[in-house]
Formats: C-alpha cells, sequence, structure tokens
C-alpha cells in the first residue's frame, strides 16, 4: 500500500517518468524497425550478407548495455543529450530480433508459392510486397513485440547516464535504500511491458496468414 | 484447319543443366527435344530423371548451364525473363495458391500483373471457374477452405488466365486422390480439346502419361531416352519402356482410345 500512497503523492512525476519511458521505447523501437526490417530483407535477396548482418547484431547484443551507453559517448550530436544516446543504445539492442524475425519469416514462406509466384511472371518486388511481405508479416510483428518488450526493461538502465524515464525511480531507490521509491519505478515499467505484450502479441494474431 | 506450324514452340538444342555449374551435380545431360504447337508432351521419368529440370528450364526457373533453349524460336536466355514468365503458364504439383489471397485474386493474379482493367478480370475470373467446373461463389474463399481437388482446379484456372500459349504442368494431379485424380485428368482432355495450348506435362504415372500425352518423352536420370506417341510405347520393346509398362501391370488406355485424338 505504501508504494501506491507514494505513486498517488508523486503522480504527476510517476506520469511524467512514465512518458519520458514511453518516449524513450517508442523512439528507439521506432528506428530500430526502420533500419531492421529493411536490413532482414536485404539479407534474404543477397545471403553472402546474412552472417556479416546477423553476426553483427548478435554481437551488440552481448555488449552489456551500462557499456553500450558507455561506448557511444564519445559519437558526435548523438552524445550532446543523454536521450539521444538512450535512444540509440536502445535501438541497436532492437535491431537483432528484427533482423532475425524478418529474415525468418519471409524465408519462412512456402516454398511452392513462392515459386509459383516467380513462374508466373511475378518481378521480385511484386513477389516481395505482394506475397512474401503479407505472408511473413506476422513473424515480423513477433519481432517486433520481442524488441518491444526487451526495451522497455532496458530503457530503465537510460536513467544511469541521465536519459530519464521510470529508471529514475529504480535508482533513486536503490541509493535511498527505499523499496517503495524502487517500485513506483518498477511496477510501471512492468506494467508497460506487459501491455506491449499483449497488444502486440494480438496485432501479430491478427496479421498472421491463416 | 490453317497450315501447320512446323516451327517448334519449344526446343532443346543440346542442354545439360548442372548445379552451380558442378560436373558432378549434373541433372540434365546433352537434352534435345522439340515441342510443337497444340500438343501435350509427357515427361515420363521416376524421381530424379530430371523432369522437373526440364520444366524449370522452359520458364527459365532455371538456365541451361550449355546448349541452348529456345521458346518461339528464340532463346530464352534473350528472353525478357518476366514476359516469357507470363505467356507461359505453369501449375506445380503443390498447386502454390496464395494463402491470404482469395480464390478471386489468386486466378487474377496474371491479369492484374498485366494491368488489365477490373471488371474484365472479374469477367475472366468467372469465365475461367466455369471452364474448370468450380461454382461462382468459390471465387470469395480463400485457398484452406478448398478441397484439394478444388484448389488444383484453381491452379489450373490461375495458369489459363492470361490465356498463355504454352502450359506447363508438373505433377499437377500427383497429391490428389485416385478418383478426384481420373475426374481431373478427363476434365483436362476435354479443356485440351477445345483451347489446344501447347503443354509440357510432367508425370510418373504410366497411366496418365498414356492418357494425356500426345507423345511421351521418356527420361531417366538425366537423360532422354525415347520420344513415343502412346500407341507406339503400349508396343515398344525399348527396355525402359518394357520396365515401365511391367511395373504397372497390364490394362492401359490412351487418349485416341478415349476419343481425344
Amino acid at each position: 500500500m505504501n508504494t501506491l500512497q507514494f505513486m498517488l503523492q508523486n503522480h504527476t512525476e510517476v506520469l511524467e517518468l512514465t512518458l519520458e519511458h514511453l518516449w524513450l521505447v517508442g523512439v528507439s523501437t521506432l528506428l530500430a524497425v526502420l533500419v531492421g526490417i529493411p536490413l532482414g530483407i536485404l539479407i534474404t535477396r543477397w545471403p553472402t550478407l546474412n552472417k556479416p548482418v546477423l553476426g553483427g547484431a548478435n554481437i551488440i547484443q552481448t555488449i552489456p548495455s551500462l557499456a553500450l551507453f558507455g561506448f557511444l559517448l564519445p559519437a558526435p550530436w548523438i552524445a550532446a543529450r543523454a536521450d539521444r544516446l538512450a535512444m540509440l543504445a536502445l535501438a541497436l539492442y532492437a535491431l537483432l530480433p528484427l533482423i532475425r524475425n524478418t529474415y525468418a519469416g519471409i524465408k519462412g514462406v512456402d516454398r511452392a508459392v513462392v515459386e509459383a509466384g516467380r513462374g508466373m511472371g511475378m518481378t521480385d518486388r511484386q513477389l516481395l510486397f505482394q506475397v512474401e511481405l503479407p505472408l511473413a508479416l506476422g513473424v515480423i510483428i513477433a519481432g517486433v513485440r520481442v524488441a518491444t518488450v526487451i526495451s522497455v526493461g532496458l530503457a530503465t538502465i537510460a536513467a544511469a547516464i541521465g536519459a530519464g524515464g521510470l529508471g529514475e525511480y529504480i535508482f533513486r531507490g536503490l541509493a535511498m535504500v527505499n523499496n517503495q521509491v524502487i517500485l513506483a519505478g518498477a511496477i510501471p515499467a512492468a506494467a508497460m511491458a506487459l501491455l506491449a505484450d499483449v497488444s502486440l502479441g494480438w496485432l501479430e494474431k491478427r496479421l498472421s496468414p491463416h | 484447319m490453317s497450315q501447320p506450324d512446323i516451327t517448334p514452340v519449344i526446343e532443346f538444342r543440346n542442354v545439360s543443366y548442372r548445379i552451380d555449374g558442378d560436373a558432378s551435380r549434373e541433372l540434365l545431360h546433352d537434352l534435345n527435344l522439340e515441342v510443337h504447337r497444340g500438343e501435350t508432351l509427357v515427361l515420363l521419368g521416376r524421381s530424379g530423371s530430371g523432369k522437373t529440370t526440364t520444366l524449370k528450364l522452359i520458364n527459365r526457373l532455371l538456365t541451361p548451364s550449355e546448349g541452348e533453349l529456345r521458346v518461339e524460336a528464340r532463346p530464352t536466355r534473350d528472353w525478357d525473363v518476366i514476359r516469357l514468365r507470363r505467356m507461359i503458364g505453369y501449375v506445380i504439383q503443390e498447386v502454390g495458391l496464395f494463402p491470404h489471397f482469395t480464390v478471386e485474386r489468386n486466378i487474377g493474379l496474371v491479369p492484374k500483373l498485366a494491368n488489365w482493367p477490373a471488371n474484365r478480370i472479374s469477367e475472366r475470373v468467372h469465365e475461367l471457374l466455369q471452364l474448370v467446373g468450380l461454382d461462382p461463389e468459390t471465387a470469395s474463399r480463400y485457398p484452406r477452405e478448398l478441397s484439394g481437388g478444388q484448389r488444383q482446379r484453381v491452379g489450373v484456372a490461375r495458369a489459363l488466365a492470361a490465356d498463355p500459349p504454352i502450359l506447363l504442368m508438373d505433377e499437377p494431379f500427383g497429391a490428389l486422390d485416385p478418383i478426384t485424380r481420373a475426374e481431373l485428368q478427363r476434365e483436362f482432355l476435354g479443356l485440351q480439346k477445345r483451347l489446344r495450348k501447347t503443354v509440357v506435362f510432367v508425370t510418373h504415372d504410366l497411366r496418365e502419361a498414356l492418357l494425356i500425352g500426345t507423345r511421351i518423352a521418356l527420361m531417366e536420370a538425366g537423360r532422354l531416352t525415347t520420344v513415343q506417341t502412346p500407341e507406339e510405347f503400349l508396343t515398344s520393346t525399348q527396355p525402359l519402356a518394357a520396365a515401365y509398362k511391367d511395373a504397372f501391370g497390364a490394362s492401359f488406355e490412351t487418349r485416341r482410345e478415349r476419343g481425344h485424338s
């Protein structure tokens, strides 16, 4: 109950941090989608790029998040503001599930369907946009879902470099050795992750071909 | 009838095909074959004999490693590949219908790609549904809602949509139950009698080959063994043809006996 009381008392701040958190996750996921999905498509067309691209995204994923924030510090413009830095780092983390799922989704389209389309004289572009992407959409959305849920969690760490978000409460609570404050950050973050998971899961189901 | 057209529609000249040009993986060896206008040439052979490879060379899903393949007297490598494929209907055993398209959109695909006006496409789709013996209300259904036989009918309708002069059929009835298969074979003969397409038909079923083909090209291990009419095939003493007849038992029916010559 104490946590609830704390959150009610500080409701404007809770709301502000939640919105900040949402903003960090939203922008970074959007960035990752804009880069990751085209990259995933690219490696279905140029298989030689497959290993370097997926390998690169994999390596990024293995870097501890605090270290990644640190690595990005020397970057010009980006590092000028903590939220930019956090967004870039979060976007980089989100790349792997997006690239991998886009690739797997397209490769998973029934070969007979693709072959029939090609045999009937569809151009590669027509095949991609009318057949492969629509049929891979469910798997691609599943990638967005994973990326978003990861981002919501990781974004709490962005507070360590002053990017704001619900991590503020978590770090503050840790410093104060106050569980209520920690929970005031952790509970909304968990709720956000669950909400993203459920809504994107619903979308995934709706967009999956029968 | 007008003057017989003697230029072959499809002509293989010393065509070989190897996977990635690897000599140890030769799927087709020195094939010479002519397909004439309006005939149904059956490629008969067991799995791995090179039938499907031969078919895919025609619509350039594969390109010859050696030799030359001409379609309408022009080497396939000189064709714009999209134009080439759009004048060749393609039916495969797995059907390959687009699961996210209705039957109508599936059948109307090639006309749509060719930018036909919407009302003409819809008209054509209904004409084709009738032609392949499907209810007009099938148009709005999805492939998953159809039986295997209905699906393959849609596959045939789709291949015929833009009225291509050539039709490639890769074991189109292979996955159907015997009764549906016999039904579709009969319908195919009736259809072919009217449409007179140039058809290359792949099968491993001798009965089907005898029933459907005007000529039968027997293949084995990537080589063409013989090309014979069904009647010639039945009396043939060629060892492979004889082995085939043995494997399939006694009684056969050819299309001539069916009155579809």
